[in-house]
C-alpha cells in the first residue's frame, strides 16, 4: 500500500530521488576551492540566511537608531524653529532701530543745515480718510507747535500743522487738495501756486503762458504763502499740457515719499538763523545737550 | 511481486556485468547490462520503478565502480523515470519503438553520465559520440534479446510443462 502512495505521487518522488543524488554527489565533490561541494552549498546557503538575518537585526536596529535619531532631530528642529523665530524677531527690532537711526541721522543732519529753527517729530499716524491727506505728529503745542507751522523732510516740504493739541498735532500733506504753496521753478525761477490733488501728484497753476517750464524742473518754495520758508523742493514737474498758448496742466510729483514718512521736522520759526551763528552756538552747547 | 523481480533483475544485470564485462571487448565494456535492466523494468512497471530501480542500480553501480556515488544514480533515475513514463503514455510493446527506446535512453545515459562528471570539472571522456553510439548499439541488441527471452519464457514453460505430462 505505502508503495502505491509513493508511486501516487510520482512528481514529489522524482525530485526527492534527484535531490538526495545531488546531495550525495555534492557531498563527495570538491569544488575549485578544495571545499566539498556539499559543505560549501550547506555552508553558502546557510551564510547567506545569516546574511539575511544579520541584515535583518542591522536594518531594523538602524531602523530603531534613526527612529531615535529623528526624535532627538525633531525635538531639535522644534527648537532651533523656535530660536529662528526669536532671532528673526530680533533681527527685524535691529533692523528696524538701525532704520530709524538712519532716519534719525539724516533728520539731524538736515536739522544742522537748514537755517531755521525747527522741532523734530515723529509720525504716529496717517490720515484716516482718504479724502483728506494728513498724518498725525507725536508732538503738540506743549513742544511749542503751533497752526500754520511747515513741515519738512531731508527731501522737501511735507505739509503744515493744521490743528496742534497738547502731545500731538495734525498735519496736512501738501498733496492734500485743500492744500496749496507759493512755488517756483528753480531753474528760471518763474512763479505759481502748487495745489494738492488729492492723489499722490500736485498741480503747479498761475503759472504765466510765457514761462520758461520743462519737464523735470524743480519746483520749490517761494516763501511768498508765508508758512512755507523759502527754497525747500516741493517736487519736479512730470509733464505739462499747454492750450492756446497757456499752461492747463502742469504736474508735479512729491519729493518726498510721503506714504514711509517716520520723523519729521517742523519749523517752529519763520525767522531764520544765520547759518554760521547756528554753528558757533551748535559748537557751544555739551554734547549731551545737543537735541536730537 | 514486480518489485521482487524489479530488484532480481537488477541483481542479475549488476552480476553479469560485473562478472562478464571483463570478457567483452577487451575490458572495456560497451554494454551497460544495469542499464538495460533499468529500461526493462521502467518499461513493464512504470515511472516510479524505473526510477527506483535506475536510482538503486546506480547507486550500487557507483559504488562498485565509480570514484563519485550518485552520478551514476542520478543518471539512471532520470532515465529510468523518463522511459517509465513513456512506456506508459505510448505503445511500446513492438520490438521498433523498444530498439528506439533502449537507443534514446542509453544515449541520454550517456551523456548525463559524461555531462555531469564533464560538469563537475572531475573527468572529461576523448570520444564520447563514439561511446555513446556504442554503448546505445550493444545496449540496444542485448536489451531486444532480453525482452525477447523474458517474454518468450511463459510459453517455453508451458510447453516443457505439457511435454512432460504422461500420455494416456
Amino acid at each position: 500500500m505505502a508503495l502505491l502512495d509513493i508511486r501516487q505521487r510520482v512528481g514529489w518522488l522524482f525530485m526527492t530521488v534527484i535531490v538526495a543524488h545531488l546531495i550525495l554527489i555534492s557531498a563527495q565533490v570538491s569544488s575549485h576551492r578544495g571545499v566539498p561541494l556539499l559543505e560549501e552549498a550547506i555552508f553558502g546557503a546557510v551564510s547567506e540566511v545569516q546574511r539575511v538575518a544579520t541584515g535583518g537585526i542591522g536594518e531594523a536596529r538602524g531602523a530603531w537608531h534613526n527612529y531615535l535619531n529623528l526624535r532627538q532631530i525633531s525635538r531639535e528642529n522644534d527648537e532651533l524653529r523656535q530660536r529662528l523665530s526669536q532671532l528673526e524677531v530680533a533681527l527685524q527690532r535691529e533692523r528696524a532701530l538701525a532704520g530709524q537711526t538712519r532716519l534719525l541721522q539724516e533728520l539731524l543732519d538736515f536739522k544742522k543745515e537748514t537755517p531755521l529753527s525747527t522741532t523734530p517729530a515723529t509720525v504716529i499716524a496717517s490720515g484716516a480718510s482718504p479724502d483728506f491727506r494728513t498724518m498725525t505728529l507725536d508732538k503738540g503745542s506743549s513742544e511749542g507747535l503751533a497752526a500754520d507751522m511747515a513741515v519738512i523732510a531731508p527731501a522737501g516740504i511735507v505739509g503744515r500743522v493744521i490743528l496742534p493739541t497738547a502731545r500731538a498735532a495734525k498735519v496736512q500733506l501738501i498733496i492734500d487738495r485743500n492744500a496749496a504753496a507759493a512755488g517756483l521753478v528753480e531753474r528760471t525761477r518763474a512763479q505759481g501756486v502748487v495745489v494738492g490733488t488729492g492723489s499722490d501728484r500736485m498741480r503747479f497753476e498761475y503759472v504765466p503762458g510765457t514761462a520758461d517750464v520743462k519737464t523735470g524742473d524743480r519746483v520749490v518754495t517761494s516763501g511768498m504763502d508765508g508758512i512755507y520758508p523759502k527754497g525747500f523742493v516741493i517736487g519736479q514737474i512730470e509733464s505739462i499740457e499747454r492750450t492756446a498758448g497757456e499752461f492747463s496742466a502742469v504736474l508735479i510729483r512729491p519729493s518726498v515719499n510721503l506714504s514711509a514718512l517716520e520723523a519729521v521736522l517742523v519749523v517752529t520759526s519763520a525767522s531764520e538763523v544765520p547759518k554760521a551763528d547756528r554753528i558757533a552756538a551748535e559748537r557751544t552747547k555739551p554734547a549731551t545737550a545737543r537735541p536730537e | 511481486m514486480r518489485a521482487v523481480g524489479a530488484l532480481i533483475a537488477i541483481a542479475l544485470a549488476l552480476a553479469l556485468q560485473t562478472t562478464l564485462a571483463r570478457f567483452v571487448v577487451g575490458g572495456s565494456t560497451p554494454i551497460d547490462l544495469v542499464l538495460v535492466a533499468v529500461v526493462y523494468v521502467a518499461l513493464t512497471s512504470g515511472a516510479a520503478s524505473g526510477m527506483l530501480a535506475g536510482s538503486v542500480a546506480g547507486l550500487v553501480q557507483d559504488a562498485l565502480a565509480s570514484d563519485i556515488i550518485g552520478i551514476g544514480g542520478l543518471a539512471k533515475s532520470i532515465v529510468g523515470f523518463v522511459v517509465g513514463a513513456i512506456g506508459q503514455q505510448f505503445i511500446v510493446t513492438a520490438a521498433v519503438p523498444r530498439l528506439f527506446v533502449f537507443m534514446a535512453a542509453t544515449a541520454a545515459h550517456v551523456l548525463l553520465f559524461q555531462g555531469l562528471y564533464a560538469a563537475l570539472g572531475l573527468r572529461t571522456f576523448s570520444s564520447p559520440w563514439a561511446a555513446v553510439a556504442t554503448q546505445a548499439l550493444g545496449n540496444t541488441v542485448v536489451g531486444m534479446v532480453a525482452f525477447a527471452t523474458v517474454e518468450s519464457l511463459p510459453g517455453v514453460f508451458e510447453r516443457r510443462r505439457l511435454s512432460r505430462r504422461p500420455k494416456v
